[in-house]
């Protein structure tokens, strides 16, 4: 290896000992989140044996119901937020940035920060259940039973730990659409990316628009459970079917969230086998974006008998049938791929024909179930057990485990056994239909989901059993295959480099691999580089294209056009810190120690929180590099530190606060759901006490003082770029002290007016909105004292501006916020 | 007559709708156009339909926001037809020369406002056969 491989090495190079655990690159984060995504799947499917053990027999009494409650709760809580939605995570961190020839992610700390925060997360979830008090709620929690009939900590656990989670998938969400838009290889055009990337763009910002909800319900519920707030109490004018709008607006895109990364991971294993490009790629990009979208259509398919109007479930009825064509496309193109190409059998290939056909099958009892008139037969019964899993395992787990034969070798270098394989195989496919086919038909014969036990004589003791033996048949297979995943393989040899002989970029990764991920960021001008770029390989691992060197001894990676992906940035990336473990321990500790309602010690936790991220944006961030321009090879130079739209840090901020304003508008929804729920909202008086309102002056003149606070921030951006130091400085106290004033204007409203939060679900739905905005309101002040004290230390000036620019982007949003909960609350419905 | 690769090569697509946020422009109407829907159908179900009415100035305002989702879709699958078609390239979009992007775009905005047509469509069908809140 030449000089300037030594030092690129040098740079990228993975800490050793107890240091190991401070990496923060892509594959060694990407390879944590998948062990541990793997591990919860793992405790997950322990459980699904437990509930197949009590349901074995009729009349079983192995657990109580308490017992399997808290199991089933469990196993659907695991693996859609522990395993389902982490794996796409771990896997896209671990292997995306190869499939795009990137060295890393742009935020290779966020996304340890993801990683360690759902670990945390997913153990306390976890760890619930040993000591009898997890959450039993179901998957869904729907209140009131969660709200007044379980006043145990067990949702409290659900509710705060997933929450957190969530936190994870949002800044997973924000890493991989920066990444896929913006730190592809030179070339690489929209058109060319690899599919995989397609369906990973796609998800991520249906996580952006799917999460969010969720997390605002998850407030209002907690705000119910520990504060009264009574947003879910009928007899105080709440609803709890806002809660299973919220859930479900969520819970719907969620099973396409989990689906399309996994049918990602068939797009590229299919032309490998088959040995032939894509057929279709544009009718693919259909597929992914229209599923994306249509899935946002079809919430209410699981209220269907909540009785809501023929014509709302006519909607989303329709709705769910449309969804089957972009669905059914792709599947087409996968066949048609195989069909023209020259298959090559091996066990990666079967999982996903197997994946394939099982997915057909859950497809189609999804179609009869989006058909209300069926729907209303088969809800709530184990037909829909039935169909669920067929989706879901076939959808999601059989790719997974195809992925998992393809790309082992790349991660490890040694190859998983085709013998074994062919076991693993057989047994899980047989296994997997064995248990859940015989669901359908215990479900059409009556037997409803979630119960712990069922009467003998009715008809359930035969389904229920083979079931039973199947999901063992299953488990076995699951066992076969964790053997060949753990066994020693020392005595093996390394496999030969692009060991399937794929087309792909990724496969360029030496065996076995190094640390810098690519040697040289290479030109690409075809989507499948390695099969239709002469000498592709050799050119790259001579260093012939862009940063083959790492001259000042950092961590470099390309930024390029979202669109023609035109080199614009020689970005550095950040390398191994604790920082981001302490961020999310203490994160961590606001939530768990919450749950508890230790609020001392979540308040110091949330402080230790707060500083460690200072801590971590001041030394970490927009960092003033020692020259503007740097030589990136083959005659290129660019600049290294870059502000506004074609940052990747504004890319962040704008991806972030869309995230933020979807929560945001959940909130704002409530509010309005009440108003069309009840005759009149707010009624004149409640419980014998009139309703009292924020009233409308103090609301609008905290308007009034945001926009104001929005000004000075815009005038102390550009006082800012103009280097006016006095301006600037003035501008920012100015701007804090009129948020300051805009937050005190929209608390003080309710405060003088009297209102009460527990008194009617009007009063808490104001409340909220008061609470998220002066919260939001508080971060743009420390965000402004933030910019002020970087240019007094030297940390940002008038060129180097990113850090106020992107302050002000946030700002914009925060505009929107206050004005909407202001004008609201004081204006519709007007209460004085 | 010239090969259509050839043609294809000769062409020079017009630098037009470079924007990746283009093709999203299909399903947002849609998205628009089914949540309105949904929107008005559920606030006129609580707060208007009383029993036996004819619900007529729902279907009117329905009958309003589908004519302008689908004169919408339709222009845009025009606009995008007529973006990937530039130039007659026989099957462009599975080339890879530089000006293949526009194509490719185009060609996926089109399959893309297509499904939009028939997804809206589905959601009036939806208005013209269940007559009713009930």
């Amino acid at each position: 290896m030449d000089e300037r491989g030594e030092r690129l090495l040098k740079a990228w190079e993975t800490p050793k000992g107890w240091r190991y655990w401070s990496a923060v690159n892509n594959s060694e984060v990407g390879l944590w989140y998948t062990l541990t995504a793997f591990a919860f799947f793992l405790f997950g499917g322990v459980l699904a044996l437990v509930i197949r053990i009590q349901l074995a027999v009729p009349e079983n009494d192995w657990l109580t119901p308490e017992q399997y409650n808290q199991v089933f709760t469990m196993h659907g809580s695991v693996m859609m937020f522990l395993f389902a939605v982490p794996i796409l995570e771990a896997i896209s961190i671990l292997l995306l940035p190869q499939m795009m020839g990137a060295r890393d992610l742009p935020f290779p700390r966020l996304s340890a920060y993801g990683f360690w925060c759902f670990l945390i997360g997913g153990v306390f979830v976890c760890g619930s259940l040993f000591f009898g008090v997890g959450p039993r709620g179901g998957w869904f929690m729907y209140p009131p039973m969660t709200t007044e009939y379980q006043t145990d900590v067990g949702p409290d656990i659900w509710l705060l730990g997933l929450s957190f989670i969530e936190v994870a998938s949002i800044a997973a969400a924000v890493e991989l659409i920066v990444g896929a838009l913006k730190c592809r290889p030179p070339g690489m055009r929209l058109n060319l990316i690899p599919l995989y990337a397609w369906y990973i763009l796609v998800v991520a910002v249906m996580i952006l628009f799917a999460f969010p909800p969720l997390i605002a319900g998850d407030l209002l519920m907690e705000l119910e459970r520990a504060l009264d707030w009574p947003f879910f109490d009928a007899d105080r004018g709440g609803d709890p079917l806002l809660w299973q709008h919220l859930f479900w607006i969520f819970g719907h895109p969620e099973v396409y969230i989990v689906f399309l990364p996994s049918i990602a991971l068939v797009a590229m294993i299919v032309p490998t086998f088959a040995r032939t490009p894509m057929a279709g790629y544009g009718w693919i990009v259909l597929a992914a974006v229209g599923t994306g979208f249509l899935s946002f259509g079809l919430w209410v398919h699981h209220m269907f008998t909540t009785g809501l109007p023929g014509i709302t479930i006519g909607i989303f009825s329709a709705a769910s049938e449309a969804v089957a064509i972009p669905t059914g496309v792709q599947i087409f193109c996968f066949i048609a791929t195989l069909l023209i190409g020259r298959v090559t059998k091996s066990v990666c290939l079967l999982f996903v024909l197997a994946g394939l056909a099982t997915f057909i099958i859950g497809g189609l009892t999804g179609v009869m179930v989006a058909i209300a008139p069926f729907d209303y037969q088969a809800h709530d019964t184990y037909f829909i057990v039935g169909h669920l899993h067929y989706v879901l395992v076939g959808g999601t787990i059989f790719p997974i485990i195809a992925g998992l034969y393809y790309y082992y070798p790349f991660v490890t270098g040694k190859q998983l056994s085709e013998r074994l394989g062919m076991i693993t195989f057989w047994l899980m496919l047989v296994g997997f239909n064995v248990a859940f086919f015989p669901m359908h038909l215990t479900g059409l014969i009556g037997m409803p989901r979630r119960v712990y036990t069922y009467p003998s004589g009715m008809g359930f003791e035969i389904p229920n059993l083979i079931s039973t033996a199947g999901a063992f048949v299953l488990g076995a297979g699951f066992v076969v295959l964790l053997w060949d995943l753990v066994r020693p393989k020392g005595g093996q040899p390394l496999v030969k480099r692009n060991i399937w002989n794929a087309g792909t970029l990724e496969w360029i990764a030496e065996v076995p691999d190094r640390p810098w991920g690519i040697r040289s960021i290479p030109i690409i001008s075809t989507r499948y580089p390695l099969w239709e770029q002469d000498n592709l390989m050799s050119d790259v691992d001579d260093g012939k294209f862009y940063l083959p060197d790492a001259e000042e001894g950092l961590r470099e990676t390309l930024v390029t056009s979202t669109v023609d992906a035109e080199p614009m940035q020689c970005l550095r990336v950040p390398g191994p810190t604790f920082l981001t473990f302490f961020a999310a321990l203490f994160t961590g500790g606001v939530f768990i120690f919450s749950t508890y309602h230790w609020w001392v010690a979540a308040g110091v936790s949330g402080a230790l929180s707060f500083i460690t991220i200072l801590i971590w944006l001041w030394t970490g961030t927009a960092l003033i590099p020692e020259k503007d321009n740097k030589d990136v090879g083959l005659g290129l130079s660019l600049p290294i530190y870059v502000s506004g739209p074609s940052a990747v840090g504004w890319w962040a901020m704008f991806i972030t606060m869309l995230g933020d304003m979807t929560a945001f508008v959940s909130l704002v929804f409530g509010y309005f759901f009440y108003w069309t729920v009840h005759e009149q909202f707010p009624p004149a008086e409640f419980d014998g006490r009139e309703i009292i309102g924020p009233g409308t002056a103090w609301p609008l003149v905290s308007v009034g003082l945001g926009v104001v606070a929005w000004i000075a921030v815009i005038a102390a951006r550009s006082s800012n770029r103009s280097d006016r130091s006095g301006w600037f400085y003035s501008m920012i106290g100015g701007s804090v002290l009129l948020a300051i004033g805009s937050a005190a204007a929209l608390v003080w409203g309710p405060i003088t007016a009297g209102m009460d939060p527990t008194h009617h679900a009007y009063s808490a739905a104001v409340c909220v909105l008061v609470l998220w905005t002066v919260v939001h309101l508080s971060v743009g002040v420390v965000m402004l004292v933030y910019c002020a004290a970087r240019r007094l230390a030297g940390r940002m000036d008038a060129r180097h501006d990113a850090d106020i620019v992107n302050v002000t982007l946030c700002w914009h949003f925060l505009l929107l916020t206050v004005a909407v909960t202001g004008s609201v609350i004081a204006l519709f419905p007007k209460v004085s | 007559m010239s090969k259509p690769m050839e043609r294809h090569a000769q062409s020079e697509p017009r630098p037009m709708r470079q924007q990746l946020w283009w093709i999203a422009l299909g399903p947002s109407i849609w998205a628009v156009h089914f949540l309105a829907c949904y929107l008005t159908a559920a606030i006129w179900c609580e707060k208007f339909a009383s029993a036996g009415s004819a619900n007529s100035p729902l279907w009117w305002l329905i009958g309003v926001y589908s004519v302008i989702a689908l004169v919408g879709l339709i222009v845009v699958s025009v606009m995008s037809f007529r973006s990937f078609r530039r130039g007659d390239p026989p099957v462009s979009y599975d080339f890879d020369d530089p000006h293949e992007r526009t194509p490719f775009l185009g060609f996926t905005a089109y399959l893309l406002s297509l499904l939009s047509i028939v997804a809206t469509l589905f959601t009036v069908l939806v208005f013209l056969l269940v007559r009713s809140c009930d």
